[in-house]
């Protein structure tokens, strides 16, 4: 640690007076410089704590009136303040589900068209773009998705769909909703574009990694580019692949305004209609927590934070934990 | 005789035909992920640009349905609270980045720290605005522009930790050497050898942080709420441009509507402009 101390010498009595260098500093300074920094990280580190335990306290008195079955109970009524949190939860997961069906393909193409096809002059500013896209604030995804995107998808999609198949029993009333394109289903696809940006950038920077040994000597057995991407650098990238649509799971869960503007707002769960308006747990808190009356209300919507708050850390945390993973294998093999 | 690679034929054909297949639907994906990009902010482009005028900037927002009025009251107040929460946000961030890189590489502080941070980094934001609500404006009793900066600060600093670490960790590790070897301690070390030349890629972190929050709505839904009126005070609830959007988005009225396009387009010009700086301010650096 400490180089010249040791040697009884202090850096001003070796260096020529004429000559400017670092200014010494004492071990105070430094022990002091030190132990800012830890604390800084204390500060971070701490943050996770205080946010859990302060939701947890918010919440208690849900907590104790209502218990486990707040999960699975549909009722939420604030005038005769019963609440359950199940058409929020459904509508968080469902959304979230939706958006990786579609987001997870399109990213792995976007990945695969970056690092395999697209010529080198493409390369960057491709990849450029699509990082912007995930720059854009949400709150502009969502008044799109509302006042552009919603009535275009109503149009075209939902009112010839349930004009077809609008008396088959099943998939009629999966059909089935005011036909003004907002819930469960715009939601979702707004969701979708949202994270591909996310999963596309992950799954082009754990592709990058694959060594070029491996690809080379694929090709050299006469692959081709597909078998390729499919036998060899997604076997190898596997974990990380993985890491990368958690993280984009992480983020669908969690998003707020993207969902908000979409989904309807609607606490009830009639039927399981792609296009009936629903609700989701950041919607709810959105719409409800600052009008929400101190109480049992305010109390079972910090609930329903701290249950949104549980899940994405667990998914984050094994997103992280397989991109760690991921990154430790690869450096056993170099 | 017939060639061995006749009997193969078919196999041949069948790779070729699904490698085609593949490639095919990968280029059609890198084209839908594009065409949202460009479909959003040409609506974007068109609509805002329709709502801006003089008075956006020199106008407090107007009652419900009526005439006229602009943004001015949420631009400036966006720009305090974000200012402010970056200035807070940034050295605590920094300080814990140098912590990471510098100090506690391999200690257990570090390691579960670094973990931690990477799961703030993708927490939902709307969590954050809850627990700024429970320990401030619940205390308190009002929302207040101050509430907002602290939950806009929870969200600069995992920003600014992570690209401050990574940034440090580019840093050979010949340069701390030779600055040991002459004699600096080690703060000296980090603060004139390795952070000083790591300054473009701090830098960018914090531009990085700025465009992250400059969009953010979810925290300040119930921390900084809205306010109609022109206010400095930060004790005070207080106007901002994502909130003023969200409220003005969803309002029947086609005055507030227009005004709504307009603030999204100022927002995700300065969101893509602090992106593109922080970019080229890196790439200059390389």
């Amino acid at each position: 640690m400490s180089t010249l101390a040791t040697t009884g010498l202090s850096s001003a009595d070796i260096r020529p007076a004429d000559v400017p260098a670092l200014r010494p500093s004492g071990r105070l300074g430094d022990a002091v410089f030190a132990n800012l920094t830890r604390l800084a990280a204390i500060v971070t580190l701490s943050l996770l704590v205080a946010i859990i335990v302060s939701l947890f306290i918010g919440a208690w008195p849900s907590i104790r009136h209502f218990g486990l079955p707040f999960l699975w109970t549909a009722e939420w009524d604030p005038v005769q303040e019963k609440f359950g949190g199940l058409v929020m939860i459904y509508g968080t997961v469902a959304t979230s589900i939706i958006a990786l069906l579609i987001a997870v393909p399109v990213s792995f193409g976007i990945a695969v068209f970056l690092t395999e096809l697209s010529p080198k002059w493409l390369k960057r500013p491709l990849g450029t773009a699509i990082e912007l896209l995930a720059a854009i604030p949400s709150i502009v995804y969502g008044m799109w998705g509302l006042l552009v995107f919603a009535p275009i998808l109503a149009q075209y999609v939902q009112q010839p769909l349930q004009a077809v198949f609008g008396g088959v029993p099943i998939i009629g009333s999966l059909l089935s909703g005011a036909p003004v394109g907002i819930g469960i289903l715009s939601a979702g696809i707004i969701l979708a574009i949202m994270i591909i940006p996310f999963i596309a950038a992950v799954m082009r920077d754990v592709f990058e990694v694959t060594p070029a040994l491996l690809k080379e000597s694929a090709y050299g057995l006469g692959s081709t580019t597909w078998e390729v991407v499919s036998r060899v650098v997604l076997p190898y990238t596997k974990a990380g692949v993985v890491g990368g649509i958690m993280l984009g799971l992480g983020r669908a869960l969690g998003e707020t305004m993207a969902v908000t503007f979409v989904i309807g707002n609607f606490n009830q769960l009639d039927t399981l209609s792609l296009f009936q308006a629903a609700n989701s747990i950041t919607s709810a808190l959105a719409n409800e927590f600052a009008e929400a009356t101190p109480g049992l209300h305010e109390a079972s919507l910090i609930y329903l934070g701290l249950v949104l708050f549980f899940i994405t850390l667990v998914v984050l945390s094994l997103s992280k934990l397989l991109l760690l993973q991921m990154r430790r294998s690869e450096g056993k093999e170099t | 005789m017939a060639r061995p690679a006749d009997y193969r034929l078919p196999l041949h054909r069948r790779r070729k035909l699904i490698n085609s297949i593949g490639l095919v639907l990968s280029l059609a994906a890198m084209a839908f992920g594009l065409v949202w990009l460009i479909w959003i902010l040409w609506d974007t482009l068109i609509l805002g640009v329709q709502g801006i005028n003089a008075a956006t900037f020199t106008e407090s927002t107007p009652p419900p349905n009526g005439e006229g009025g602009g943004l001015s009251n949420a631009i400036v107040g966006s720009l305090m609270m974000v200012l402010s929460a970056t200035a807070v946000g940034t050295p605590i961030g920094i300080l814990a980045g140098i912590y990471l890189a510098e100090y506690g590489q391999r200690t257990w502080l570090g390691n579960t720290t670094r973990f931690i941070n990477d799961i703030l980094l993708s927490a939902p934001s709307i969590v954050i605005g809850l627990f700024v609500y429970t320990i401030v404006v619940a205390t308190t009793k009002t929302y207040s522009g101050y509430a907002g900066v602290i939950a806009l600060t929870l969200i600069v600093i995992p920003v600014v930790v992570r690209t401050t670490e990574n940034m440090l960790q580019l840093i050979p590790n010949s340069l701390r050497e030779a600055a040991m070897a002459l004699g600096s301690s080690k703060r000296v070390m980090i603060m004139q050898v390795t952070l000083k030349a790591a300054t473009a890629g701090v830098v960018t972190g914090v531009l990085l942080a700025l465009a992250r929050i400059a969009g953010e709505t979810a925290p300040l839904l119930f921390t900084a709420l809205s306010n109609q009126f022109f206010s400095l005070d930060l004790s005070a609830p207080m106007a901002n441009l994502p909130v003023t959007i969200f409220k003005f988005a969803l309002s029947p009225f086609s005055n507030w509507q227009q005004m709504a396009w307009a603030g999204v387009f100022l927002i995700t010009i300065g969101v893509l402009a602090l992106n593109i700086a922080a970019r080229v301010l890196f790439r200059h650096k390389d």
